[in-house]
């Protein structure tokens, strides 16, 4: 097991994604930010806290997607799906999709169908903590990126975080 | 984490953990209901038949929206319109059917036990939606998804089940689940609807009491007078019925606290439930209705969902 970043890295990291998407999205005007159920929610709590902190106000329009109902795998086992919550409209709004890890792709292609569902968004970008590239089954690739891993198949990247696995931290397991 | 059966036959199969994944997942698809497109493209490469040898407005529309809005590819079936009426068996009629490539059948037939019968026999999934006097377990699923709506969970709740318990399958399968999910339930209604040894074969209490039952319940479920079951006269007169188990306004402003009601329709007005309760604020029957939907939804994604793994 390596540790890849630690605590204080992780807490940086996330400031440093809160001010890339605000350098894009000014003011966050027009912007919402939806988070991926059920791993990528921690880290896009922690990034809204962060432009909450930064933008010193309250009301930014944040969201939770579940994309269990659109997986390309789903008679491959029961998948249990968990709560969807976006009390807006994301028609014409630049959308900002926060994931843990992205890995073969295919969740974001299952989330980007599911949001097809909620509205026309006028654009749609993707924040992850960690981008494992070379390791992508289909042609997508993240606006904002943490930490870059070149990781082998056979290994595994974990996103830990305090308040559900005890600890904040990415490690990778062989 | 999935279901412990393979078929929806009644509520008596199920285990508690199935019916709280039933009603979780559920909840999910009541959100996806919420949407601008109320779509979800999970069971596409999954057919059904809707087999109805018996009448349904509720259930059989509540059934094919919910399957096609899990984008499943739908097939319509009643009995009247078919080869039934030359004299084909069932077995046959949905053998037929199956090998045109079905992975699904949802069935109601006014012979109890029909459903369980083809599950022997056939290689598909079998949702029972209604058997004779036996189940219709996705009412009580949307029963109970109901209650936890409106009062917010299911345990310790109490439960008045009200009317013809004799001839009904809802009255059945919610017996089942209540008391699986630790509801207390009480039956009321006259005694010659009320089948004997109940108390003895389920942990429900029986009373002839009205007034006193709804003064001691939550919610109280009214279910509809099955006359077209009832091969001989139960109780004197409609108006009797209505005069002694029939719900008022009177009757419900008079108790000490606000209770819920609901049926599983169709309602006969004036029976068993006044217009002016039937529509009034206690009443949760089209929020019934509403939710049936997503439960539906629930019970055939977490069927369909079987795979080969």
């Amino acid at each position: 097991m390596k540790t890849i970043l630690n605590e204080q890295q992780i807490s940086l990291t996330i400031q440093r994604l809160a001010q890339q998407l605000l350098e894009n999205n000014l003011n966050l005007h027009n912007t919402v930010i939806i988070g991926l159920q059920p791993r990528g929610i921690y880290l896009s709590d922690k990034i809204v806290d962060a432009l909450k902190v930064i933008l010193s106000r309250n009301g930014i329009e944040y969201g939770l997607l579940d994309i269990t109902f659109y997986r390309d795998d789903i008679r491959r086992g029961l998948h249990i799906p968990n709560k969807t919550e976006i009390n807006f409209t994301i028609e014409k709004k630049r959308v900002v999709l926060i994931d843990d890890v992205l890995y073969t792709g295919r969740t974001i292609r299952a989330a980007l169908d599911a949001l097809t569902d909620f509205g026309r968004p006028e654009k749609v970008e993707l924040c992850v903590l960690i981008d494992r590239r070379f390791s992508r089954e289909l042609p997508i690739q993240p606006d904002y990126t943490g930490r870059v891993v070149d990781a082998t198949e056979t290994q595994k990247v974990q996103v830990r975080w305090k308040e559900k696995d005890d600890r904040t931290e990415v490690v990778i397991t062989e | 984490m999935k279901l412990s059966t393979p078929h929806l036959l009644g509520i008596k199969d199920l285990q508690s953990q199935d019916i709280r994944l039933i009603l979780d997942t559920a909840k999910q698809f009541k959100e996806v209901l919420q949407r601008p497109i109320k779509k979800v493209p999970s069971l596409r490469d999954i057919t059904i038949v809707n087999l109805f040898f018996e009448n349904s407005t509720r259930t059989r529309i509540s059934f094919e929206l919910a399957e096609r809005r899990l984008s499943a590819d739908v097939v319509n079936f009643s009995a009247s319109a078919s080869s039934v009426s030359k004299g084909e068996t069932m077995l046959d009629t949905v053998n037929n059917i199956l090998s045109m490539k079905v992975d699904m059948v949802v069935m109601r037939h006014s012979a109890s036990g029909a459903p369980h019968f083809l599950a022997k026999h056939i290689p598909a999934a079998i949702i029972n939606a209604g058997d004779g006097i036996n189940e219709h377990p996705t009412q009580a699923l949307l029963d109970a998804f109901s209650i936890e709506d409106a009062t917010g969970s299911l345990a310790g709740k109490k439960v008045a089940i009200i009317g013809d318990i004799m001839h009904s399958r809802v009255a059945l399968s919610n017996i089942y689940l209540l008391t699986k999910m630790g509801a207390e339930v009480t039956v009321v209604g006259p005694p010659t609807l009320i089948p004997k040894y109940l108390e003895q074969a389920f942990n429900v209490r029986v009373s002839y009491n009205l007034k006193e039952t709804l003064e001691w319940c939550d919610v109280a479920n009214v279910l509809r007078i099955q006359l077209e079951r009832q091969n001989q006269p139960l109780f004197s007169s409609l108006r009797e019925y209505n005069l002694a188990y029939g719900i008022s306004r009177k009757l419900l402003d008079g108790l000490s606290k606000k209770i819920v009601i609901m049926h599983p329709g169709p309602i006969n007005r004036g029976v068993e439930l006044d217009s002016d309760v039937a529509d009034g604020n206690e009443s949760i029957i089209l929020q019934q209705v509403e939710n049936g939907v997503a439960v539906r939804m629930a019970v055939l994604y977490l069927l369909a969902d079987r795979g080969e793994e």
